[in-house]
């Protein structure tokens, strides 16, 4: 059976408290905070985001896929897991796949993932889930939701859990939705929403999965769930043995929000980051029916290379200083617009994003065959020895770097004043000129350790410009 | 390899006065730049026999310069070379000049930035490598970076860097304070300039030129005719460009502290014009202190200060009107703007009235040999043109 080789987790670094929502509203807010995608960040950079850190220890594994799971996907024609093994610099070997419109889109994912690798049809599949699902402001649901990303490896060995079963059920219900052209999911009555929605698939679901493998709540550490709050889920993982106050982990809900389709699989890896070898999980993705997974640990979860667990993201945040910030980095309030030359004039053009695919959009550069220099972006004639034609692809997106000088520009249009103009040197060489992302300013002097992270630059013409920042190393 | 050196004569020059001339055209600005250098030189306007003509954001070929001035069908070669497109139109007129294609040329430059509808320069970039994915860095910020690494490098606090910046501003304000073609003719104080609001850390208003429209002319003839135009022309020593390969946004060992254009520019240009002792031979410099920190890293790169030694330099007032090497005279690009296409001729405007002691309340003492240093790019992308001129044979 098929099962989980390394899995990653994105929480974007911006948290907007919601008792500053509620002030905003007049109104009470809910405890805790909510993570929010940076203005640079998609759906598609989290999922990069989460990728890149389950495949930070596993980088020599064979990718056969990459199944990309979203309900607010980038763009809506043009494959977005494309995009993303193309960031990722996967071969052409590779499937990729969009799964969307659902709550359930991960755990869909996760299932075909499964069935590729059980029919022999792929060795391993990354699957990707992001969301960043958009409410009506001062509507209850813009507090509750929360932005993030979820990567799996999934495949048949080294496996640090196996997938012991799963089960999906469809359940037609117009209980939240969204059609083409509108920016707000618009829901249903609440208590027909939570009553006839959400409590009575799962009573049935929940209660036929388990039966059919004549399990009881008792077998499980976590039930991870999604959709409603944790009493909710609580309520009901209760009626089938599980202990609400210690299997149900509200951590994600109370700190980053529920984050859509990524929800119950983020709920998993909280789970898997504690899970002792032999431990089962319990995943009941709600959403037009649900999906049910049991996940039992093996023994290789005791000495897996963690990288950025859920708890350390949760806790290394930037506050964000006002719901009018938020407003503006999801374009939902017309500010006052600086008279600044026009994006329009560095619209990205088809032709020359394809040629750089394989080059600046991957972050490859080239190392010379002849002295050895690395240097961005690829040349074909070295800087240093002039040799031409005699390099190798060198990827930069993973080499430790430092901050050679920078810039805080107060000038340039942007959502997130200041820019952080800042020239980026390499170790082993190479230089990179690039703005600086989730910073704090005072963090920011000559000489400090950053990383690579793939984000939006902005959008124009319809095109999403993707590339790389720096951002300060964060545990 | 032969030299430029005394084969060529600037007989005649002419400039507007910088600022947001809203009310001017380009072809305004054209027109009496041109006829003032017409009237200096004694020249009527059909005796240009071919023109250069400096332009960056107004349009394709020399029609631009030639519908407005009614040109007879002559030769206009179009020159860009980013910010120092006004000193790429002087080199080319010389050098056809010497060349002997022609003996009288026009050299001419002009930008009208504030037609534009915003504030700031215009982003439009041929689709290169950089063009749309570091979109994002201001002029500002590309020299910024060179501060924030000058004042790293030499151990200076942000305090003690922005003071040292403040007193390059308050010097240019003076000068322009007596420059009436200037778009800035007033003294600013060194805590105005400290407590300025910030543009691009650690730069604030008062460490950047603004944006402006202007157009300057010279008129360039063959040296032994010289003398029969004016008693007083003024002989071209040394010209020399220096395109960097862009070199400093790839590779780590540039220090960012400097600008390796500029050093070599210099040089070459001190080489061709026989110049040994650079700081203490140059009577006086326009230099294209478009920031600050670019004023204080190229009295460095032309070996006006020791390497490190600027700021000691900069506080002793060497660079002040009164001092050893005065420079930026006329109150530099911090005074004037920087119309792009136009700035490397106003330099050369105001190096040519000094060496013929027309500079009224700037002249400086007995001048004979001048500088002029205009920069395209950024800090680790630059292009450099040096320029050096003398009032002897």
């Amino acid at each position: 059976m098929a099962g989980i080789i390394s899995f990653g987790v994105h929480v974007p670094v911006h948290r907007l408290s919601r008792a500053v929502i509620g002030q905003s509203w007049e109104s009470r807010g809910l405890p805790g905070e909510r993570a929010v995608a940076s203005y640079d960040e998609d759906s598609l950079t989290m999922a990069v985001a989460a990728a890149r850190n389950c495949l930070k220890h596993f980088a020599s594994k064979q990718v056969g896929g990459v199944y990309f799971a979203t309900t607010t996907a980038p763009y809506l024609e043009k494959q977005n897991a494309a995009l993303i093994a193309a960031a990722l610099a996967l071969p052409e070997a590779t499937q990729t796949l969009d799964f969307s419109n659902s709550l359930r889109a991960g755990t869909s994912a996760v299932s075909a993932a499964i069935n590729a690798i059980n029919s022999g049809a792929a060795e391993t599949v990354l699957v990707c889930v992001a969301d960043m699902r958009l409410f009506a402001p001062k509507s209850h649901y813009e507090m509750f939701s929360g932005d993030g990303a979820v990567a799996f490896l999934l495949g048949k060995e080294d496996l640090i859990a196996e997938v012991e079963w799963f089960d999906s059920y469809t359940d037609e219900i117009q209980d939240m939705w969204r059609i083409e052209g509108e920016r707000y999911i618009r829901n249903a009555e609440e208590r027909f929403v939570q009553d006839y929605g959400y409590a009575r698939v799962m009573r049935n679901a929940v209660g036929k999965s388990l039966k059919k493998h004549g399990a009881v709540g008792e077998k499980f550490v976590r039930f991870c769930g999604n959709f409603a709050d944790p009493k909710a889920i609580g309520r009901i993982a209760a009626k089938f043995g599980f202990n609400p106050e210690t299997q149900v982990d509200g951590a994600l809900n109370q700190s980053v929000g529920d984050t859509g389709a990524a929800m119950a699989l983020m709920n998993a890896a909280l789970a898997l980051e504690c899970a002792a070898p032999g431990q089962s999980i319990f995943v009941a993705a709600y959403g037009n029916g649900c999906d049910l997974m049991s996940i039992r640990a093996t023994e290789k979860i005791a000495g897996f290379p963690f990288h950025r667990r859920i708890g350390d993201q949760i806790s290394q945040k930037i506050m964000m200083s006002s719901y009018s910030k938020y407003l503006i980095w999801r374009d939902l309030i017309n500010v006052a617009q600086t008279p600044r030359p026009p994006l329009v004039e560095r619209q990205p053009t088809p032709p020359a994003q394809w040629r750089e695919v394989k080059g600046e959009l991957v972050l490859n550069g080239t190392r010379c065959q002849q002295c050895g220099t690395p240097q961005y972006p690829p040349q074909r004639v070295c800087m240093i020895c002039k040799t031409k034609d005699k390099m190798d692809l060198y990827n930069f997106s993973r080499v430790p770097a430092k901050v050679a000088t920078f810039s805080n520009d107060y000038i340039m249009e942007t959502l997130d004043s200041p820019v952080t103009t800042t020239v980026v040197d390499f170790e082993g060489g190479g230089r990179l000129i690039c703005d600086m992302t989730d910073r704090k300013l005072d963090e920011i002097v000559v000489g400090m350790d950053v990383e690579m992270t793939f984000r939006k630059l902005y959008t124009v013409g319809g095109i999403h410009n993707y590339w790389w920042k720096c951002t300060p190393v964060r545990k | 390899m032969e030299s430029i050196k005394n084969k060529v004569a600037i007989v005649g020059m002419g400039c507007v006065k910088f600022g947001e001339n809203f009310d001017q055209s380009i072809d305004d600005m054209l027109i009496d730049a041109a006829y003032e250098a017409y009237a200096d030189a004694g020249i009527e306007p059909n005796q240009i026999q071919a023109a250069w003509f400096g332009n960056l954001w107004s349009g394709h070929t020399g029609q631009i310069l030639a519908t407005p001035l009614k040109l007879s069908y002559i030769p206009v070669t179009h020159t860009e070379n980013a910010c120092a497109t006004g000193s790429e139109a002087l080199r080319g007129a010389c050098y056809a000049v010497a060349a002997g294609a022609c003996d009288i040329a026009l050299a001419i430059g002009v930008e009208k930035l504030k037609d534009t509808g915003y504030m700031g320069l215009p982003q439009t970039r041929p689709n290169a490598t950089w063009s749309y994915r570091l979109a994002s860095m201001t002029a500002p910020a590309g020299f910024a970076l060179m501060a924030t690494r000058y004042f790293a490098k030499n151990g200076l606090s942000l305090e003690e860097g922005k003071k040292l910046l403040a007193q390059i501003a308050v010097k240019n304000h003076y000068n322009g304070s007596l420059s009436p073609k200037a778009q800035f003719q007033k003294e600013i104080s060194l805590e105005q300039a400290l407590k300025a609001p910030m543009v691009s850390y650690p730069l604030g208003l008062f460490d950047c030129c603004p944006v402006s429209d202007g157009a300057a002319a010279a008129i360039v003839v063959r040296a032994d005719l010289a003398k029969s135009f004016r008693p007083d022309p003024i002989y071209v020593k040394a010209l020399q460009i220096s395109q960097g390969p862009r070199e400093g946004f790839m590779n780590p060992a540039y220090d960012y502290a400097h600008v390796e254009e500029t050093r070599r520019a210099g040089a070459a240009a001190y080489a061709e014009a026989g110049i040994k002792d650079p700081a203490r031979e140059i009577s006086c410099a326009e230099v294209h202190d478009c920031f600050t920190i670019t004023e204080l890293t190229i009295m460095e790169d032309l070996q006006f200060s020791k390497e490190g030694k600027a700021p000691e330099d900069i506080a002793a007032g060497r660079y002040s009107l009164q001092g050893d090497l005065p420079v930026n005279t006329d109150g530099g690009l911090k005074c004037f703007g920087h119309p792009i296409g136009a700035t490397g001729l106003r330099m050369m405007y105001e190096v040519y009235k000094q060496l013929q002691g027309k500079a009224e309340k700037r002249q400086v003492k007995n001048p004979t040999i001048g500088l002029t240093h205009n920069q395209g790019g950024e800090p680790g992308a630059a292009v450099v043109s040096v320029a050096i001129v003398g009032n002897e044979k």
